[in-house]
């Protein structure tokens, strides 16, 4: 059938969308193309022949143009809701991406990474009262300006705004600013305790 | 609905993986004029071209653009869960039918398949708002019952 290939990528990318992005698939996209050059040729063919008399090549013609248009729109979904997906990163992985989901990216996503990272950059820094706003920090409206939490893991020796060091070993809980801690808790390796009075 | 929103809602749709998916559900179709060197997509013919007759079922993305008001290069079918038949079962009870069984997309096929302009067309139309609606009431939110996969939820 028609746009199978294409249709594949589409499932594939539909498949993921809740959790990691995966590998870029290239081989798919070189299969699409091709498929796509193959109808291409034999449009222009009948189209011409259609212009020197030959009558009745309508439907083919209609037929191949009808799955060259579903080709195409499946690679530029596919396309769109990856970046979608790429752009939905910085904002929980922060400016740098992990190694692992890096590889997933082919070059021009990584380089699209980069540009919506300085976009949103510049942005930041030219919002806010003195020197930007960090939009990134808090992702939920924030409850309290402090919050407990407890350490699961041991993570050494942390240093406050206030220039306190405090001891991070496992089981230990603290009283931290919200905005200092979130990014450990986002890592897993504070845990925020919730006051269940 | 102002220019810019439409086109911003027409672009959305375009790019959405739901959408491409709901579209590729399939339709019983009949051939009503030869298309050439296209007999292959004829799995049970040899001939290289698609004769008048041909009875075949084809996704909607495709035979949407081969019968339209335009275009009779084709013509289309309800598929069988939009049918009189299973229209009065939903009638009846749209929760004994597991719609999930009948197409992933029942739904947003369903609203595709109202392009036709099929005789039937309006009952089709009330029929998915009635089940739609009664399984809202039912469930509490749009899922469907699948024998294999337990709540399912719905596009």
């Amino acid at each position: 059938m028609l746009a199978e290939k294409a249709l594949e990528l589409v499932r594939q990318q539909h498949r993921c969308i809740e959790g990691a992005l995966g590998p870029f698939n290239e081989d798919g996209i070189r299969q699409v193309l091709e498929e796509m050059r193959a109808l291409f040729e034999q449009n222009q063919r009948d189209t011409s022949a259609t212009v020197a008399g030959e009558a009745g090549l309508f439907s083919s013609i209609q037929l191949r143009h009808t799955a060259l248009e579903r080709n195409k729109r499946c690679v530029l979904a596919y396309l769109n809701s990856r970046l979608e997906h790429i752009g939905q990163m910085r904002w929980e992985f922060g400016s740098v991406l992990p190694a692992d989901v890096k590889y997933n990216l082919c070059e021009e996503e990584v380089q699209w990474f980069n540009n919506y990272n300085r976009m949103l950059a510049n942005y930041m820094r030219a919002i806010g009262d003195t020197g930007g706003l960090d939009l990134t920090q808090d992702m939920k409206p924030p409850k309290s300006l402090y919050i407990e939490v407890r350490c699961k893991v041991d993570h050494g020796e942390f240093e406050t705004q206030d220039g306190d060091i405090i001891v991070l070993k496992k089981n230990s809980q603290h009283f931290l600013l919200r905005s200092e801690c979130e990014h450990l808790i986002r890592q897993g390796i504070l845990e925020h305790i919730v006051n269940r009075m | 609905m102002s220019q810019s929103s439409a086109s911003a809602k027409a672009s959305e749709e375009y790019f959405s993986l739901g959408d491409i998916l709901s579209t590729q559900e399939k339709l019983p179709c009949k051939v009503e004029m030869p298309i050439h060197r296209l007999g292959y997509l004829d799995l049970s013919s040899d001939d290289d071209t698609l004769r008048p007759g041909t009875k075949l079922e084809l996704p909607f993305w495709l035979a949407g653009s081969l019968c339209s008001r335009r275009r009779h290069i084709v013509s289309v079918e309800l598929p069988r869960a939009y049918r009189e038949n299973y229209r009065q079962v939903f009638k009846a009870d749209p929760n004994v039918v597991d719609l999930h069984k009948l197409g992933p997309y029942f739904y947003g096929f369903g609203s595709h398949l109202l392009s036709f302009n099929h005789p039937q067309a309006s009952d089709v139309a009330n029929s998915l708002v009635r089940v739609g609606t009664l399984c809202l009431r039912h469930d509490g939110y749009l899922m469907s019952r699948s024998v294999t996969s337990g709540w399912v939820p719905y596009v």
